[in-house]
């Protein structure tokens, strides 16, 4: 075990120990101890990125079930180093900011908070730096698993639990559609390892099953990562603590499924089913998001509808970049892999923005005492550091220079740009799709970034609606947004300065083969490009925008526009009344809870699937040729017998029904005489006489059989499953006595008949064989007999009357 | 009980004509129809037959057998034979038979699988018994 999976294990480690420091420091806030470990391994994971940025890869064993290959290896490459920063650089950033925001340490339950945080910091490790698919899927789980505890943190809010719910159904229902699709990958290579799968990439490419495979991957990937329709859980999962929702629902977690895409890219990426899928979903997803941000009067929910946004802008950026497989750089250049490049960028930068924006959320949240924007305003003059990070924080989602947003959008424009320039998949004719939708999803993003900005920050300021005293947020809180808003700032001035760091061996690590080897991505970000087409569109962007912005007012009247809640709940909501009242129905329909229904069903079930298999192997037979001669007193008890079986449904009374049983029993006790076993005759006649004897003393208290009224129906429906029963076993047995004869088998009463005198002693068989040869049988039957009657002495002695205390 | 003079001396009779017909069924099991399973149930019905006949109380104090403890001597020597075959090195429950002259029966054919058989008689005589006591006696 190296110290790599050391570090993955930490946060875990750590978790266990929370509630300890939480209990016995109770001067100290448990957060500054959390704190410590992801500055730590921030700073590990920094000593990396001069190894990374030179191509070098790290790769470390361990195994664990390694006959199932599964094993936990650890892989560390661009992608995974970046996930790793992001993970560790933000989760620092909102344990601090944690800290002050859950300040009261009597009322919140800081060891539950840090365990799960610390849980999913774990997971999310293990998920970027796993080498082996079911390690990842089981981190995987695990993110899902604390995402949820953190979403119902506040677990007396109803909203908290539905939140959670939520979604809990809808990323674990992916992630096992993801476990499938796993399985899928390694029934066509034969291995877990997420290297040695992309090394058989054609393999998969040609398999019946990579269709299915693919789909059941990127089910769990757009559900983690909240893309059209499984976005609906993200703007619930608002109820959660501000930095939950800052570090999971913007950083880290729903870019799980972005990672995954990513990772797979170099897998399924070659077809075009991948290419439309992927940015198909990402780019309606991106307008989706950003109309629907629009209509929200919640600031958490425009964040989380803007998240969703910009999770589907990179979804769709990674799809185009998948086209670079088919092109040849040499020839190109880098005309196709810019959307590669544009989506690790926006996937970095929006992690610093939208982390920023929703600790400015939060912060306004905490002094304001509400998310409202119609009851928000003017809080420029009174939280002016709120507001100075707001507005870098706002300006860069909305894409304005010189931010870092700017650039990411710039570069998404380029390569929407460079979708329609493709001769692949139809793109002469449907490209033309990509940079019109993402033109006007980008109209829509910056509207309501500046709705969102001045509705809190502008205007009046209204303190008849707040219930607190407004003042600016403690130092504390305001720290982690100020970095951020920071890296926002110089990542926007000097955006090379990831460039080779980070930013090229991830493009290495998603798009693996597309260069020559010794060949690297160069990648070079610089603002001003001259008077292209996407700096028209960014001016048009700005001002439609405002237009939209400024005919708010209009558009409120509209009512699709007042509508906040997403459609698509309607859908999740009642699929899950109806599942529900759908089972209850199923199960309401055959558990009736009456035994002689429950009897039908197994019976009909038996006759079923007896007939069904005759049929099916055609194996009934009637063989007449071997059947003996029937004596005369056979026929006669064989007649009497009947004639009492079908007798004893009609009897309406219970003695004469016991003593019809009895002569029944009597009758097969003479049968066993004609058909000469006179030690089971013997044993008949006494077991049937003790019998008769036990039920005439248990009977004797009943009361009269009462005749039950039944429908025809019920009585029709008794009537053929009856008849069935008797058909089938008698077909069963004839055809199993022609068998017998067609192919014969040794019985081993032979070796009865010829040995039981010689080994045993005995002369009779019968009984040589029940003591002797089978001796255990008659034992453990003789058991049964005594654990029956103890039986009935424990019932009849022990009248529990429920009181006692057993 | 009202003129069961009749009753009880047949009983008095046919009882113990009933229970020498078990014995023998028991010890004719080796090689004529019979053994323990039917002797103990032909036994249960001459006993059964006192029972009737007579009332509960007198016959509990004439035969003061506690069925639940027969029925455990029973499993016990089943068992217990079973167990005398493994210290000998055999398998489970391996018979032993072997012909002995005994002083008053003359040449006779000792076996283990008569003890077996006489622990399944015990159980049986003792499951039935107590079944049907227990459900004659319960009042409530």
């Amino acid at each position: 075990m190296s110290l790599l999976h050391l570090v993955i294990l930490a946060p875990f480690v750590l978790a266990i120990l929370v509630p300890f420091l939480y209990k016995y420091v109770r001067q100290v806030h448990t957060g500054w101890f959390v704190m410590i470990l992801p500055l730590t391994l921030f700073i590990y994971f920094l000593q990396f990125l001069p190894m990374i940025s030179r191509g070098e890869t790290i790769y470390e064993q361990q195994p664990w079930i390694p006959s199932l290959g599964i094993n936990f290896d650890v892989y560390v490459d661009g992608l995974g180093l970046l996930f790793g920063l992001l993970i560790t650089g933000i989760g620092t950033l909102v344990v601090l900011y944690s800290i002050y925001y859950l300040y009261n340490k009597k009322k919140e339950s800081l060891h539950n908070f840090y365990v799960y945080l610390l849980m999913f910091m774990g997971a999310m490790l293990g998920v970027v730096f796993s080498d082996n698919l079911m390690t990842l899927y089981i981190f995987w789980e695990l993110t899902s698993l604390a995402s949820s505890l953190l979403i119902a943190y506040w677990f007396h809010k109803e909203r908290s639990r539905y939140g959670a719910q939520k979604s809990m159904l809808i990323t674990v229902s992916g992630g096992f559609a993801m476990l499938a699709g796993f399985s899928l990958l390694y029934v066509m290579t034969n291995t877990f390892s997420i290297r040695e799968i992309i090394a058989q990439a054609d393999v998969i490419v040609t398999s019946p099953l990579f269709i299915p495979a693919m789909l059941l991957v990127l089910a769990g990937a757009f559900t983690k990562s909240a893309q059209f329709p499984f976005h609906i859980w993200l703007p619930d999962a608002m109820e959660a603590p501000t930095p939950v929702s800052a570090y999971l629902h913007s950083a880290t977690m729903v870019k799980a499924g972005i990672y995954l895409v990513a990772r797979l890219t170099p897998v399924f990426g070659i077809t075009q089913h991948w290419f439309w899928i992927v940015s198909g979903f990402g780019i309606f997803t991106l307008i989706w998001g950003s109309v629907s941000a629009i209509r929200q009067k919640d600031l958490k929910a425009i964040l989380a509808f803007s998240t969703i946004s910009q999770l589907g802008l990179i979804m769709a950026l990674l799809g185009l970049g998948s086209a670079a497989f088919h092109y040849d750089v040499a020839v190109v250049g880098t005309l196709y892999y810019t959307a590669t490049l544009a989506a690790v960028f926006h996937l970095i930068n929006h992690a610093t923005f939208k982390g920023s924006l929703f600790m400015i959320v939060g912060i306004v949240d905490h002094e304001t005492g509400t998310r409202d924007i119609r009851k928000l305003g003017g809080l420029m003059a009174i939280m002016p550091i709120t507001f100075t990070v707001a507005l870098i924080g706002t300006l860069s989602m909305a894409g304005v220079p010189p931010f870092n947003g700017f650039l990411s959008k710039e570069m998404f424009f380029t390569a929407a740009l460079n979708a329609t320039t493709m001769d692949i998949f139809n793109m002469q004719t449907l490209g033309i799709l990509f940079p019109v939708i993402a033109w006007i999803a980008s109209i829509f993003t910056f509207a309501y970034c500046i709705l969102m900005f001045s509705r809190t920050f502008l205007g009046k300021f209204k303190p008849e609606k707040l219930e607190k005293e407004v003042h600016e947020a403690p130092i504390g809180l305001l720290i982690p947004p100020i970095v951020l808003a920071s890296l926002v700032v110089i990542f926007g001035l000097f955006p090379n300065l990831l460039a080779y760091s980070i930013i090229e061996p991830t493009m290495a690590s998603i798009l693996p083969n597309v260069l020559a080897d010794g060949e690297r991505f160069y990648v070079n970000i610089y603002h001003w490009h001259g008077f292209n087409t996407e700096l028209f569109m960014t001016i048009g962007v700005v001002i439609f925008g405002s237009l939209i912005y400024l005919n708010l007012k209009k558009w409120a009247e509209v009512n699709w526009f007042l509508r906040e809640r997403d459609p698509l709940n309607w859908v999740y909501d009642n699929s899950l009344v109806w599942t529900v009242n759908g089972s209850i129905k199923v199960t309401n329909m055959q558990m009736t809870g009456l035994l002689r229904d429950y009897f039908v069903f197994m019976t009909v079930f038996i006759i079923g699937l007896m007939g069904y298999t005759m049929i099916k192997y055609n194996i009934f037979a009637i063989d007449l040729a071997n059947v003996a001669e029937v004596s005369p007193y056979v026929l006669i008890l064989v007649i009497v017998l009947l004639a009492t079986t079908v007798l004893l449904p009609f009897i309406s009374h219970r003695i004469t029904a016991i003593v019809a049983t009895g002569v029944i029993g009597f009758l097969i006790a003479l049968l066993f005489v004609v058909f000469r076993a006179p030690d089971l005759a013997l044993t008949q006649l006494l077991v049937e006489t003790v019998m008769v004897v036990l039920f005439l003393l248990a009977f004797y208290h009943l009361p009269e059989l009462r005749k039950e009224k039944f429908t025809p129906r019920f009585k029709l429906t008794n009537l053929v499953v009856s008849i069935g029963v008797g058909l089938v076993i008698t077909l069963t047995a004839l055809s199993a006595h022609a068998f017998s004869h067609a192919n014969p088998i040794q019985p081993i009463s032979d070796y009865f008949v010829k040995n039981s005198y010689e080994l045993a002693g005995g002369k009779n068989m019968v009984n040589v064989i029940l003591v002797d040869f089978r001796g255990l049988d008659t034992m453990l039957e003789v058991l049964v007999l005594a654990i029956a009657a103890l039986g009935i002495v424990v019932l009849i002695k022990l009248r529990m009357t429920g009181k006692e205390d057993v | 009980m009202k003129s069961s003079l009749m009753l009880h001396t047949i009983t008095r009779i046919v009882a113990f004509i009933i229970l020498s017909f078990s014995v023998f069924l028991f010890f004719a099991g080796h090689n004529n129809p019979g053994g323990g399973f039917i002797g103990g149930l032909m036994t249960a019905a001459g006993l059964l037959l006192l029972y009737v006949s007579f009332d509960l109380k007198t016959i509990k104090r004439v035969i003061p057998f506690n069925y639940t403890t027969m029925i455990a001597t029973g499993m016990l020597l089943a068992i217990g034979t079973g167990v005398v075959s493994m210290f000998l090195g055999d398998a489970y429950l391996t018979q032993y038979f072997d012909y002995f002259q005994l002083p008053i029966l003359g040449e006779t054919e000792l076996t283990t699988a008569l003890p077996f058989d006489l622990g399944i008689y015990l159980v049986v005589v003792g499951v039935a018994l107590l079944s049907i006591l227990t459900i004659a006696e319960d009042d409530a």
